[in-house]
């Protein structure tokens, strides 16, 4: 048994930054656990730019991104293991992991920090009918397949769904010499930034249709084609505007799904709506001593974000190693009226600091206002020029504010058209 | 090549048959068109060992199913196969159902099928928590079981071949001649001669056996759609739920599956191309609506996968096994549609008394080894386990699929078993490598990778299934 402080799951931008803000605040002992052969999580393949705009100030590749904070961890005595799969966490924080170097290891931690990332929905959980030919792959597998393996998984591309990957792909199937046709999206408006939707469909020239779906999949070797067809209010297919296109491959981009089977075995209770962890605004579980941050927490849209919170995470982490962590008085936030959820999903109201909810809405508002209440009093209300389900939102909530709350209070954010 | 026997398909039938007969001194070649075993009906049906109260008694079904499953224990314990006796039952959803259930408890009675009866509402709410509430009464069928196909299939070919008989792929049967007491097989590997030929193709039975003149067997191929729920679904049904059986078949059915999966389905029409395994908007959206009756719990929120399969409907509505009437040394198993995975072990011994008579007695290979070594299974192992098993073989310790824990040590093992896997669906069937909720996001690309070091080949020249089904095409810029 390796007796550590903290145990880190994940070293991906989540699980460094929570790592390094630990070992910043004086934690000794820190091991990060990563699955992959390096550091830095999915932005190794991610290899266009658009990172770090909001925490360093500049345009940073996903590789480089990540490389600045490999450095740091690389600088400081964090142990690293990689290649490494954790394969449970037990309920006294024993994290049992594996590799082929060291077989079969086992980390006892005070405090574990839960970094896993997320994986793409695959097309089983669609139900589109049809073949199930090779050809048909996520944004993701593509990415890895281009930007690592160097191979290329098609010619002729039709991509469904507008999440963010889906579109960078578009873009980076094109530059690689692909035609891609279509990009599907079941709903009346796309997931993706407003800026991918720019910079990748836009000066592609490549179309981007709404309120569109794959209803068939065609060929029984290899993809030949597919069959899209427009969707009504409900998002079914409306019969008779099936359109037949001819391609070889099919990327989805179609939902991430935050990876939380360590979190479930070892009985961290999850969000339904986010499919995460329910934590306070340390980024604590329910479970004490357990953390959560990054896309395992919620699919987050910027990875500066994630830095953001895994650094709350980190510190939350080294408070509760050190016994720093105050008890208190936890009330629920709520999301209503558009908002589809908020993380942090309680707070404590004996806080002395300013705090951040987190929230995504649930369809697009154009010069709708954001509204923040407690016990029917307006405590902040903004107008923004938009909202999109794409793109995280954010509202504080300010010491002052927690004040005046009690036990029973609730904080809820609404959109207010 | 010359042979004693040649089968032709390994499915489920084909695999077993061939592994039977291994156990004498013939030179078998066990002949499949595609890249792997068990491609055709066997990799998409519902995974169940009917207890056997469904076919008409006296039927080759009925017979075969019940002798079967008697077989069906000892064949999965020499090779290793899981099987989980988890019991059926056939639910009557309103009291005008119950005569069904008396009809098939009658049948079950006279084919011999033990422990059957018919238990009420109450106490089938009992036994099933998540039955729909519209449930009046069940069947229990105790000796029903799930097992997976193509594991069974895959095992036993492997047992096969290390006893001696030749698995070619990629070997399409295109025409038969018959002189001087030999077969002269054509095919897409080149010519294969042999004394007897088994034909164990499937949906494409009825072909094979027009290639030697015989044109008895009409077969009907009945397309069936069905969903593949997540892990966490897999406690929603104890039993294999049936429910109440029609012309087309037995129904939709809700069960768990031996890996502990939620299967649904299957959906029934018949098509012309038994090699069309589209899954259609409505096959998909019947069974869901029917399993939903079954179990108001399932949700289509859970599903990881949907895949449909084409079983061999015989016009004659029975099992054709035995000599051909065009040649008594062409042995027909065909028109083997449900129970013919339950019936597979009892098909091949079948086959074996069949080649018995015609050979006069075949001369048992003393050396025969029965036993298909268990597979390592990392994901059912111990901590202890494990990290023994780590020390031994590095390769163990390094996990390629997360959503299954399998180990690059169990895709080598796949890869360099007797019949080993050749492309990636291959590797997932041996491995479960892929079959997980991300149905392989992530380890895709690594298996490919695996594939193509251990195979000696590029990795754009690896494929999902064989054929043209390549991944990736050329080089990036």
């Amino acid at each position: 048994m390796l007796n550590y402080d903290l145990v880190v799951v994940g070293g991906g931008p989540a699980g460094m930054a929570a790592a390094l803000k630990a070992k910043e605040e004086g934690v000794e002992k820190i091991v990060i656990l990563e699955r992959a052969e390096t550091l830095g999580g999915i932005l190794e393949q991610c290899i266009h730019t658009g990172f770090g705009l909001h925490y360093f100030g500049e345009e940073l590749s996903g590789p480089e991104y990540a490389g600045r904070f490999i450095e740091l961890v690389e600088k400081t005595d964090i142990d690293v293991f990689t290649d490494t799969m954790v394969l449970n966490v037990s309920d006294d924080n024993v994290v049992t992991a594996v590799n082929n170097n060291d077989g079969l290891m086992q980390f006892k931690a005070i405090a574990v920090v839960l970094a896993m990332g997320c994986r793409e929905r695959p097309r089983g959980a669609l139900s589109i009918a049809g073949s199930r030919p090779a050809g048909i792959m996520t944004a993701g597998t593509a990415q890895k397949y281009v930007n690592i393996d160097g191979y290329m998984p098609g010619k002729k591309v039709v991509i469904l769904g507008s999440g963010d990957i889906g579109l960078i792909m578009a873009r980076r199937m094109t530059l690689e010499g692909a035609e891609v046709k279509v990009v599907c999206e079941l709903m009346p408006y796309s997931g993706g930034l407003t800026r991918n939707i720019v910079q990748c469909l836009d000066d592609f020239g490549i179309p981007l249709r709404l309120s569109c779906t794959v209803v068939k999949t065609h060929g029984k070797d290899r993809l030949e084609g597919v069959t899209i067809a427009r969707v009504d209010e409900k998002l079914q297919p409306i019969p008779g505007t099936e359109e037949y296109i001819e391609c070889d491959t099919l990327l989805l981009s179609v939902g991430l799904i935050p990876e939380n089977e360590l979190s479930k075995d070892v009985g961290v209770e999850l969000d339904r709506v986010t499919s995460g962890p329910v934590v306070d605004e340390y980024r604590e579980t329910l479970k004490p001593g357990i953390f959560a941050c990054g896309n395992v927490l919620q699919v987050h849209d910027l990875v500066d974000y994630v830095t953001e919170e895994s650094q709350i995470a980190g510190k939350g982490a080294a408070d509760y190693i050190f016994g720093k962590k105050k008890g208190g008085t936890f009330i629920n936030t709520k999301g209503v009226d558009g908002v589809r959820y908020i993380v942090p999903q309680r707070v404590n109201i004996e806080g002395d600091e300013n705090l951040k909810l987190y929230f995504r809405v649930g369809q697009v508002y154009m010069g709708a206002k954001v509204v923040v209440e407690c016990d029917g009093e307006v405590l902040s209300s903004r107008k923004k020029v938009k909202l999109a389900p794409g793109e995280m939102e954010n509202v504080v909530i300010t010491a002052e504010m927690l004040k005046k709350m009690n036990e029973n209070s609730e904080i809820t954010v609404r959109i207010e058209e | 090549m010359k042979y004693d026997v040649a089968v032709i398909g390994a499915g489920v039938v084909g695999s077993l048959i061939t592994r039977e007969l291994s156990r004498y001194n013939l030179k078998i070649a066990l002949l499949e068109r595609c890249n792997d075993c068990a491609m055709g009906a066997t990799k998409a049906n519902s995974a169940i060992v009917h207890a056997g109260f469904d076919a008409v008694p006296g039927t080759l079904k009925a017979k075969l199913n019940v002798r079967g499953v008697e077989l069906m224990k000892d064949f999965c314990r020499e090779l290793n196969v899981p099987l989980k006796n988890n019991g059926a039952l056939v639910v009557a959803f309103s009291e005008g159902e119950i005569p069904h259930l008396e009809k098939l408890l009658k049948r079950g009675v006279d084919n011999g099928v033990p422990g059957l009866r018919i238990i009420d509402r109450e106490e089938l709410k009992k036994i099933e928590p998540n039955i729909g509430d519209t449930a009046v009464a069940a069947l229990v069928a105790p000796t029903s079981s799930i097992v997976c196909p193509y594991e069974l299939t895959i095992a036993g070919v492997e047992n096969a071949v290390t006893n001696g008989a030749v698995f070619v792929r990629n070997c399409e049967v295109k025409g038969i001649e018959f002189s001087d007491d030999e077969f002269t097989l054509t095919t897409t590997q080149g010519e294969i001669k042999a004394k007897y030929v088994i034909n164990a193709a499937g949906v494409h039975s009825g072909k094979i056996a027009k290639l030697i003149g015989d044109d008895s067997i009409e077969i009907i191929v009945r397309h069936g759609d069905y969903y593949l729920l997540d892990k966490s679904q897999g406690s929603l049904a104890n039993y294999t739920i049936f429910q109440c059986p029609t012309e087309m078949g037995k129904g939709v059915l809700v069960s768990p599956t031996v890996d502990g999966n939620l299967i649904v389905g299957p959906s029934a029409n018949d098509i012309d191309d038994g090699d069309d395994v589209a899954t259609t908007p409505e096959g998909l959206n019947g069974i869901y609506t029917a399993a939903t009756k079954s179990v108001p719990a399932v949700s289509l929120r859970n599903a990881i996968t949907s895949f449909s399969g084409n079983r061999a409907h015989p016009v004659t509505d029975d099992f054709i096994i035995g000599s051909s009437k065009a040649n008594k040394n062409f042995i027909n198993a065909a028109g083997i549609e449900s129970p013919g995975l339950s019936s597979s072990p009892a098909i091949a011994e079948m086959i074996v008394d069949i080649m018995n008579e015609l050979t006069g007695g075949m001369e048992k290979k003393a050396d025969f080894n029965p036993i298909r070594p268990e597979p390592v299974r990392f994901r059912h192992m111990s901590t202890e386990e494990r990290a023994e098993l780590i020390k031994k073989n590095k390769a163990y310790g390094r996990i390629i699929c997360r959503c299954e824990t399998i180990t690059e040590g169990e895709i080598l093992d796949a890869i360099h078993a007797p019949a080993g896997a050749r492309d990636v669906d291959g590797v997932k069937r041996r491995t479960r490598a892929g079959m997980g909720r991300c149905q392989g996001g992530f380890c895709g690309s690594k298996v490919v990778e695996i594939l193509a070091r251990e195979l000696g080949v590029s990795m754009n020249e690896i494929t999902k299934f064989g054929g043209e089904s390549k991944i990736m095409y050329d080089r990036t810029k």
